[in-house]
């Protein structure tokens, strides 16, 4: 492949690719490998609900297994592949969050082991916490303020 | 341990968790698509979603139909903080709120952070082609 050498090129470039992505094809991709990923992800639960685990914790042994699944795939270099086909199909199951963390901590392994891996594992799976359990915060304590009121919310 | 695996691949459940699953990895990639909305911001987007879903009693519906479906995609990582951050405020009031979410998720945040680490210490770095 030639390198793009101005930006104008690869603005023409990028504008040339872009208009024709076939999104119908990408969904489709996303739909089967996502829910493929979920199917997965039950087989788990139900096994797991037959060795006699509750639903909370079925549900946690299902995450803790396909996150440390789609680390190690992503350290070996084999996530990107399936990412690349499937686009949001492996960036939205919880594996994509663990994606998120490997796949810039590897990037950044030459800064050393501590700020280079220990601190830009968090740069896309830091936004996730932040807005996540500060939303959980959030829905808590207005359920609270309802539910002294006497008016149920959930 | 006997196991049941006519439980196990229940057909119907399965499949259900497959339609719900890929519904929601659809909403991911047509946001991919059509907007310029970056994978971190929509991670948020969805975490987010979730949280707020999970708060309102609606997600509760779709977990109760789809099972893993709607718990492995990224709104159920949400939905399960917001649920334990209830379930906090249920027991202990106020710094449930704060308790709860977290507790409930810690599972899988403590997963991520330690095969995260484990798995990119033994990453190979990447080849850069040209």
């Amino acid at each position: 492949m030639n390198p793009i050498e101005t930006k104008k090129a690869y603005q023409e470039y990028v504008d040339k690719k872009s208009p024709n992505s076939p999104i119908l094809k990408n969904c489709f991709n996303a739909f089967w490998v996502g829910g493929l990923i979920c199917t997965i992800g039950q087989i788990i639960m139900n096994i797991c609900k037959e060795r006699g685990f509750d639903q909370t914790l079925s549900g946690t042994i299902v995450s803790i297994i396909l996150i440390g699944i789609s680390a190690f795939l992503t350290g070996l270099n084999l996530f990107n592949k399936i990412g690349k086909f499937a686009g949001a199909g492996s960036l939205i199951p919880i594996t994509g969050f663990a994606n998120s963390i490997v796949s810039p901590a590897m990037e950044y392994k030459s800064e050393g082991y501590v700020m280079g891996v220990g601190g830009k594992m968090f740069t896309v799976a830091g936004p996730v916490l932040v807005f996540g359990i500060s939303a959980s915060i959030i829905v808590g304590i207005v359920y609270l303020i309802f539910n002294t009121q006497n008016m149920t919310l959930v | 341990m006997d196991i049941n695996w006519a439980n196990v691949f229940d057909w119907m459940s399965l499949l259900k968790c497959f339609v719900v699953g890929g519904i929601i990895c659809i909403i991911g990639q047509i946001l991919i698509d059509k907007t310029k909305l970056t994978p971190a911001r929509i991670l948020v987007i969805f975490v987010t979603t979730g949280a707020i879903l999970g708060g309102l009693g609606i997600y509760k519906y779709l977990v109760e139909f789809a099972g893993a479906g709607a718990t492995v995609p990224l709104t159920g990582f949400g939905y399960n903080l917001a649920k334990g951050a209830i379930e906090g405020v249920k027991e202990t009031g106020l710094i449930g709120a704060f308790t709860g979410g977290v507790k409930a998720a810690a599972g899988g945040i403590a997963a991520a952070v330690f095969f995260g680490y484990i798995a990119s210490l033994i990453s190979k770095p990447k080849m850069k082609k040209q």
